[in-house]
């Protein structure tokens, strides 16, 4: 399997996460099929490939509701899924799980409860995704756009030391994915370690590094500069089409190889 | 366990079903009036002197199989959402106990209960005159833990429904026979042995042999604390089941 080196971490840094022959099988489908790569912390990891690609699986790894069918997931240093992760790792996921019954600030102020925050907590959280004036509405009454946004803050209340996001900015208006991004490279500035997926590839330019999935494979972990340029596109788009069909042909030559190594 | 976490759950289960006025009218007026019913459909019966109303056996049964009922339905639709919008999943994510969200839900359910047979107990007792020998208090008592009992087995069988239909349909499997064979219609020494046995293992049964306790002693009966110990007991190994049916890691 082609993975690139500069876009993994320095040997010094303790990753935030790090996967080791990862396998996931559900049923006789074989949604992840050995993955190896490590996360740097306090930065902005996007997870990018088309959908079915194994995107949701592998964030379920990492939070540690996904049995493994091989090979490990380490977060922060302690196996994923152990229990004093719990505090730590904060995660959205793509259909937005909240109350509807319930005002903003009731989801946030319940998911909060679990981490012991605070009023403040609550309310800050809420502000920081732009719904600090439609705290006290019900959350069914919002607009799918809004309503993405209060799961979202039912994650930040916690001020995780991970947060795990699938999807966030699908269904978002520009002007409000441009918010979000700079909120996550702040959140990422002040030491939050933070895994975005999407597929939409013009995202990838807001992340320090990428992950490229494709069919439960890691095709690459590379910077988007590294993207544009394996893939000889300024376009992010085209240059990751352009590493599928590259990594398409060798991949079947080394299918049998990568087998063996993980 | 955590308290804060379970009288977090407690409050936010309440604050849900505060918006929801038909529920909130399913718990509370729903039951007074369906005894209101009980208690005209026997209103012109003839009786021997010194014969005990019809009204004052059965509407006493439906004070406790009422709570059962509703919680029953409320709960199993409740906790079926949970599963199925991604919340559960989410909350299990977090540092919350299995025990601290299924005791935080029999706690919100349960306060809801008492409200309920407060109420159809006073209009029993005040506007139909209910006569039993026994205090309301123990009729209360009976009808909590029953709820409860509803609670409990609504959280377990949602774990074996994909969707809110398939929930309703526990109602015939698992509420109407403990309905039918409790002693409500038959006396249960008045079975055929096979339907006896069944009988003696459900837990409304229990709940039915309580209150027939309540009403032919003015004292709290022996019998009647065992019975209360059984269901509590039964309460709690319905729980226990359905916490392993809360599965932080699935495939």
């Amino acid at each position: 399997m082609s993975r690139s080196a500069p876009g993994s971490i320095s040997p010094d840094v303790r990753p935030a996460v790090m996967a080791e022959g990862l396998h996931v099988t559900r049923g006789r489908k074989k949604i992840l099929r050995g993955l190896d790569f490590a996360m740097e912390p306090g930065k902005i990891t996007g997870l990018l490939g088309p959908s079915g690609s194994g995107k949701t699986t592998l964030m379920r790894c990492i939070v540690g509701v996904q049995r493994l069918t091989a090979g490990s997931v380490d977060v922060l240093g302690r196996p994923a899924g152990t229990p004093s992760l719990r505090h730590d790792v904060g995660y959205v996921t793509q259909a937005p799980s909240v109350y509807p019954d319930l005002s903003v600030e009731a989801n946030v102020r319940y998911f909060g409860a679990m981490h012991g925050a605070t009023a403040a907590d609550t309310a800050e959280a809420i502000a920081a995704v732009g719904l600090g004036n439609l705290a006290r509405q019900k959350t069914a009454q919002l607009s799918g756009g809004e309503f993405s946004r209060v799961s979202l803050a039912c994650a930040l209340v916690s001020h995780p030391k991970l947060l795990v996001l699938d999807e966030p900015t699908v269904g978002l208006d520009p002007v409000l994915r441009a918010e979000l991004w700079e909120r996550f490279a702040a959140m990422a500035g002040s030491g939050t370690t933070l895994l975005v997926s999407s597929h939409v590839m013009e995202e990838a330019s807001h992340c320090s590094s990428l992950l490229l999935l494709r069919d439960g494979l890691l095709l690459a972990q590379l910077t988007p500069a590294e993207l544009s340029e394996r893939g000889h596109s300024n376009d992010l788009e085209q240059a990751f089409l352009h590493i599928i069909q590259e990594t398409a042909v060798s991949n079947r030559r080394n299918a049998n190889e990568s087998q063996v190594a993980s | 366990m955590n308290p804060r976490m379970m009288l977090a759950t407690t409050g936010r289960v309440l604050d849900q079903l505060r918006h929801d006025h038909r529920s909130v009218a399913l718990i509370l007026v729903v039951p007074a009036l369906l005894l209101t019913a009980v208690y005209y459909l026997f209103e012109n019966e003839t009786l021997p002197p010194g014969f005990p109303r019809t009204f004052d056996r059965v509407g006493l049964m439906m004070l406790a199989i009422f709570p059962f009922v509703v919680m029953f339905l409320v709960t199993s639709i409740t906790m079926l959402r949970e599963r199925t919008s991604g919340t559960l999943e989410r909350l299990l994510t977090t540092p919350i106990h299995k025990a601290d969200l299924l005791f935080g839900y029999a706690f919100a359910f349960s306060i809801m209960a008492a409200l309920q047979s407060l109420v159809a107990t006073a209009v029993a007792y005040w506007i139909f005159n209910l006569d039993i020998k026994g205090g309301p208090g123990y009729v209360v008592l009976i009808a909590v833990i029953n709820a409860v009992l509803g609670v409990a087995l609504g959280l377990l069988c949602s774990a074996f429904a994909r969707t809110e239909f398939q929930a309703v349909q526990f109602m015939p499997v698992v509420v109407v026979p403990q309905i039918l064979l409790c002693g409500l219609f038959v006396a249960r020494e008045h079975m055929n042995s096979v339907l006896e046995s069944i009988s003696n293992v459900l837990p409304l049964t229990f709940s039915v042999d309580a209150l027939q306790q309540i009403a032919d002693h003015t004292e709290a009966t022996q019998a009647m604390w065992q019975d209360a110990g059984v269901m509590a007991a039964i309460v709690v190994g319905v729980l226990v089941l359905a916490s392993f049916t809360l599965r932080r890691r699935t495939s």
